[in-house]
């Protein structure tokens, strides 16, 4: 298991959803993957997304700065 | 043990796509769904950057749908390869710069090669005889099977009952008289499926899910490909096309201008690909500007700027502008007078 991260800033959804969806087709279940984003859209795409495709979003997305943090545990 | 038939179904996150997939799940196949995102996407969020959109629903209209279908999604960026079916169609445009035939058929034969690498047995799409007038009618829809090469692996279970039937129907993986015959442009049979499939909760998009079917966002890429004298463009070059005021006031250089908080923030985005300007000493949008003006145009766009802030009124103001590579200075400028803005200035 290890801790990524993945820069999807300035992006409009579903591209933030599409990058992370690409990334997570390279981890492996359990690692870790944190996402910084700019698309308030997020809070609701990147945890459907984990919904529907056996992945766990872990805690709620944080607001920091100007950035929206979503951290997800890959699923099997 | 009989096998567990599989298929792929083409999910743009409205209706028909939804009830197309239902049909077929309730038959017991396995459907996972296919999202492409060309760049031309209408999404929900690229109305939310605007304020008085706020109050809309946030969601990516596939990834609800998949959720509610209780199905995977996997969400495809052809943006670059799309460009080909946009600059050219073989079958040519619609209305406005809408290649309908060429995408279906281009997104089935995606959705093929996509069902081939993951072992999968047919397509699903929610295609309707009749529905559209490009893509849709009766004669094209062939075309669409075969120039794609899913031939007949592509089931419409919408209208399948007008059409031949097809390897899944002939096979028996799937029951054809539990699929429909809908067709024409009514939606009362949909809204009566969904109905019985209890689906009351559904996207419903005035102008279809695509900015190329948009007579103000056609305009704005024609006059695009005529500034820059090249038919092209980049991704950031058709999302920008989404958002802000678009003012060309020569042929030089094109102005964007935030309308909203929102607009202005993801603007902000693109400072280090454009020149940018702001008024300083008043509140007032944030623009770019695309293109190569001359100092005396540069003026000009610093006084458009300035018109559409707080100080349009005052006799003269600040406005920052930084280029690019982050190079700053500032204009004093008195705010262009609204006579002297044509309304054939804006795109």
């Amino acid at each position: 298991m290890s801790d990524h991260e993945l820069d999807a800033r300035n992006l409009l959804c579903p591209m933030p959803v599409i990058r992370v969806q690409n990334k997570v087709n390279q981890l492996q279940a359990g690692d870790i993957l944190t996402v910084y984003c700019t698309d308030p859209g997020v809070k609701q795409d990147i945890p459907a997304w984990c919904r529907i495709n056996g992945h766990a979003l872990v805690g709620e997305p944080e607001e920091r700065d100007n950035d929206i943090i979503l951290t997800l545990r890959v699923g099997d | 043990m009989t096998k567990q038939y599989k298929a792929v179904s083409l999910i743009s996150g409205g209706l028909d796509s939804m009830l197309a997939t239902q049909l077929v799940l309730a038959q017991g196949i396995h459907v996972e769904g296919i999202n492409f995102f060309t760049g031309f996407c209408v999404e929900g969020h690229t109305h939310a950057i605007r304020k008085h959109d706020k109050n809309k629903v946030k969601r990516n209209n596939a990834l609800w749908v998949a959720e509610q279908l209780g199905i995977k999604l996997h969400i495809i960026d052809i943006v670059e390869e799309y460009k080909n079916v946009v600059l050219n169609p073989k079958h040519g445009y619609g209305q406005h710069v809408n290649p309908c035939l060429d995408c279906k058929i281009f997104m089935v034969g995606k959705a093929k090669a996509w069902m081939e690498a993951q072992g999968f047995d047919f397509i699903i799409t929610g295609e309707v005889i009749g529905q559209r007038p490009m893509s849709q009618l009766a004669k094209r829809m062939p075309i669409v099977a075969a120039e794609s090469g899913a031939d007949d692996r592509l089931l419409r279970p919408l209208c399948a009952q007008n059409l031949a039937p097809t390897l899944p129907e002939r096979e028996g993986w799937i029951d054809r008289a539990q699929l429909k015959d809908f067709s024409g442009r009514s939606r009362k049979p949909q809204m009566a499926l969904a109905k019985s499939f209890a689906i009351d909760d559904y996207a419903q998009p005035a102008g279809g899910c695509c900015f190329l079917t948009d007579k103000n966002y056609a305009t704005k890429l024609q006059d695009l490909w005529q500034a820059r004298k090249k038919r092209d463009y980049e991704l950031d070059d058709i999302m920008l096309l989404k958002v802000g005021r678009h003012l060309r006031p020569t042929e030089n250089f094109k102005l964007i201008i935030g309308r909203e908080e929102g607009e202005n923030n993801y603007l902000s985005g693109y400072r280090k690909q454009f020149t940018s300007m702001r008024v300083l000493d008043h509140e007032g949008p944030l623009a770019l500007v695309d293109g190569t003006p001359t100092a005396e145009e540069l003026h000009l766009a610093a006084r458009i700027t300035a018109r559409f802030s707080q100080g349009r009124d005052a006799q003269n103001v600040e406005v920052g502008i930084t280029t690019d590579s982050g190079s700053a200075h500032t204009l004093n400028v008195q705010p262009l007078p609204a006579d002297e803005l044509p309304k054939a200035w804006y795109v």
